[in-house]
């Protein structure tokens, strides 16, 4: 059992939001002094609704550099480096050492290039930042705008109920399962919007591939998380992963937790799911919107500067949401594997928070990914439609069967 | 969506070099397909003619930059044959030496370029990583790594530069090694075998009457080597075998198209081994007379299939015509006919099997 870092994200907002109301209300306190009225407004600011929308504003923006500045880097960064090491070389090395100024470029000249490689993608983000947005003449302009933003909101839609503890989220449903794979399915309409508006044979391909791969993949998905939905009863997140904390086995003082993914059913589920979530964060087996051999960069050819370099960051972004959806469903979501837990003085003490827990299972996750679309070529659209309706549909139909079966049999896992 | 026509190329990630292949479309399925070839021109055949035949060996290097040595060979081979002086014993076997680095530098790149073409990235890295080591062997023997200006008529341009047979043995062994690696990436994977199993399948009928040579039309179980049916150099007394693709039973795909090629590699270093061990001592170059006069025939098996060079002498000490035959420019005529029923996305599974090089193609 571990314990969160952050017990309620919104309760921490709300002590900062108090604090920053308290020195703002110090000055018009102060100034009140010569004008009376103002005392109104600090009374204003004091009240609760004001401090709880200051609050979200603050839970907001934390959870956006969260998730984009530390998170949507770290992925990038682990699936560069990573998929360096399986070509045999090096990958990206720009890292805090290679800064120009002065803390940080003591290091003799000739070994900057030798950091980890953390801020190569800021580098690259930067330079996006310099390059022109550029718009085919013959675009179709609303559209071909809309669509970058439409993307990238969807994406971050879904960020605003993914919960990275039992703390740290931005928002509580109680359907929010159902929201993150409804937001998730969103972003193939911006890419055939995409695809259409630039006016463009190959994106026009890229969009129409888009769309077909979205029928191939979204079903099985769904059906997976069907089976499971019979076992957990239950499409909230926060209610599956306290189902999976219960112990399924102890060998001495190990105990193993129940985690989904070691049931029959909810195992050929996973399977289902994994796969499928590669096809939905357009990775490479089945990147085939946008598949840079023959269709030069599928559907986000025709984008440049910071529109392309958004709709290519949000990639990853919705690889973290992927591989959280797999990590919640199957591997126990937040809930660390308990091998033991010391007591000191009565209170078990957690060997990880939550947070860390999460994130490692997520990256790791995530590793298999990278590592699996990195050593595959990539599939025909014709043999994704193949394997999404003839082997996932099926088996996902086999989860759900026999998921009911033995739910009525009464032999859970 | 009606029918429409996309242009992949000039400037594509497909095409590996200056070319067009227009591809008329049904939704994924494509109905035709037709090369647009001729941007890389460069008039060789009437350069050669205004320069003296050795001077032309630094051209014909170019006609193909992955594959230099066996070009610039064909070349000199065809001069020599038209002089009617005979290469030294010694010359002979360095050459074969020479042209066998340069065809596994060649498929190598091939392979490299395969993989991206079907989304394998890391087949990039794998097989240039490897190429520099035999690129490393060809600048110990040649003094470059590339474009190497080597063959010259009469014989080669240096002898084999000491302990090159020690690097050379040392470097098979660590090759032999990887190609397993290599066998794991591909052969054992099964989407790329779904890929590239019964994608631009071609009747060896159809492939031959379209002037298809090498190891493209070995994909088709057709038996035909140049260096065993038609012995130059010292290939007559090397003991190797063609690689043939028979499991498609007179059909050739992309697999069997890769399966060669990859087996091809296994066999140059056979051949190398071979010629390290029989290279006698000796000259290994003889003076060429300046001026001749008559025709000269030489036909070699290229990296990519049947390299074909006719010079004419006048009795100038430059060619009054020369002629070449590339493989590619025969080849990427029978692509059309591999293309017609197959989806978009093996356009690049198709073309990347057949191993184009622009610029023998466009000469």
């Amino acid at each position: 059992m571990s314990a969160p870092l952050i017990p309620s994200l919104f309760a921490s907002c709300r002590v900062i939001s108090v604090a920053l109301i308290a020195v703002v209300n110090a000055i018009i306190r102060g100034l009140a002094v010569l004008v009376p009225p103002l005392h109104g407004l600090a009374d204003w600011l004091e009240s609760n609704p004001v401090v709880d929308v200051v609050a979200y504003l603050i839970a907001a923006v934390v959870i956006l550099l969260w998730v984009t500045l530390v998170n949507l880097l770290t992925m990038m960064w682990i699936e560069r480096k990573f998929y360096s090491r399986i070509q045999d070389r090096y990958g990206i090395m720009i890292g805090l050492a290679s800064l120009p100024f002065w803390p940080f470029n003591r290091l003799k000249r000739g070994r900057s290039h030798l950091g980890m490689g953390w801020l190569q993608n800021v580098a690259d983000g930067l330079k996006l930042f310099q390059k022109e947005n550029l718009t085919p003449a013959l675009a179709d302009s609303p559209m071909f705008h809309t669509a970058p933003v439409f993307i990238a909101s969807s994406t971050l839609a879904v960020f605003a109920v993914l919960p990275f503890s039992s703390g740290f989220r931005f928002a509580e449903v109680p359907l929010d399962l159902l929201f993150i794979l409804a937001a998730f399915s969103l972003a193939p309409l911006g890419i055939l919007i995409a695809g259409w508006s630039a006016n463009n044979k190959y994106t026009l391909l890229g969009g129409m591939r888009g769309a077909a791969l979205l029928m191939a993949y979204e079903i099985p998905l769904l059906l997976a998380v069907i089976a499971l939905a019979m076992y957990s009863g239950s499409l909230n997140i926060a209610t599956i992963v306290a189902q999976q904390q219960a112990p399924l086995a102890s060998l001495g003082p190990l105990v193993i937790p129940s985690w989904y993914i070691f049931s029959i059913p909810q195992f050929l589920g996973f399977v289902v799911l994994f796969i499928a979530v590669i096809a939905e964060m357009e990775r490479i087996p089945f990147d085939i919107p946008e598949a840079e051999a023959e269709l030069v960069e599928g559907w986000t050819t025709e984008y440049s500067g910071m529109r392309f370099g958004i709709l290519f960051g949000f990639k990853w972004l919705r690889a973290l949401a992927g591989s959280a959806l797999v990590v919640y469903l199957y591997l126990g979501g937040w809930d660390g594997p308990v091998w033991f837990s010391p007591v000191v003085a009565g209170v078990a003490v957690p060997i990880l928070p939550e947070e860390v827990w999460f994130l490692l299972k997520v990256y790791l996750v995530y590793l298999v990914f990278v590592w699996i679309s990195w050593s595959v070529p990539r599939v025909r659209i014709d043999q994704i439609l193949n394997i999404g309706w003839k082997r996932l549909i099926p088996l996902s139909l086999a989860a759900i069967l026999l998921a009911a079966f033995l739910q009525t049999l009464g032999v859970l896992r | 969506m009606p029918e429409f026509w996309v242009n992949m190329g000039p400037q594509h990630p497909m095409t590996h070099g200056l070319w067009n292949m227009r591809v008329k479309i049904d939704g994924e399925t494509i109905v035709d397909a037709q090369p647009e070839i001729g941007y890389l021109h460069r008039g060789y055949e009437k350069i050669m003619e205004v320069r003296s035949f050795n001077n032309n060996v630094v051209l014909t290097d170019r006609l193909c930059y992955v594959s230099s040595v066996t070009w610039s060979h064909a070349y000199c081979l065809a001069v020599e044959k038209m002089m009617g002086i005979e290469v030294p014993p010694r010359g002979q076997w360095i050459r074969v030496l020479a042209l066998e680095l340069q065809r596994i530098a060649s498929h190598l790149m091939w392979l490299a370029a395969y993989g991206p073409d079907l989304g394998l990235l890391t087949s990039l890295l794998w097989g240039l990583r490897e190429r520099e080591l035999f690129l490393d062997l060809l600048q110990l023997l040649t003094g470059q790594r590339m474009n190497q200006n080597f063959p010259r008529v009469g014989g080669v341009r240096n002898d084999v530069p000491p302990d090159f047979e020690k690097y050379c043995r040392k470097i098979i062994t660590h090759f032999e090694m990887k190609l397993k690696e290599y066998e794991r990436l591909f052969h054992d994977s099964k989407i790329f075998r779904m890929r590239t199993q019964g994608v631009g399948k071609i009747r060896a009928a159809e492939a031959i009457d379209r002037g298809v040579t090498g190891p493209n039309l070995r994909a088709c179980g057709v038996d035909v080597d140049l260096r065993r049916d038609d012995p130059y150099e010292t290939y007559a007394e090397v003991d190797f075998v063609p690689q043939v693709w028979t499991e498609g039973n007179g059909v050739g795909d992309s697999y069997g198209r890769f399966a060669v090629r990859f087996n091809e590699l296994r066999e140059s270093c056979k051949i190398m081994l071979q010629a390290l061990g029989k290279m006698p001592d000796g000259p290994y170059r003889i003076k060429a007379p300046r001026r001749a006069e008559g025709e000269g025939f030489a036909r070699t098996e290229d990296s990519r299939g049947e390299a074909l060079f006719y010079v004419i002498g006048d009795g100038d000490d430059r060619p009054y015509r020369v002629k070449i035959r590339s493989p590619v420019f025969s080849t990427i005529h029978a692509v059309p006919i591999m293309l017609r029923g197959e989806k978009m996305a093996d356009v690049v599974a198709i073309i990347g099997s057949v191993d184009v090089c622009v610029g023998e193609m466009d000469k």
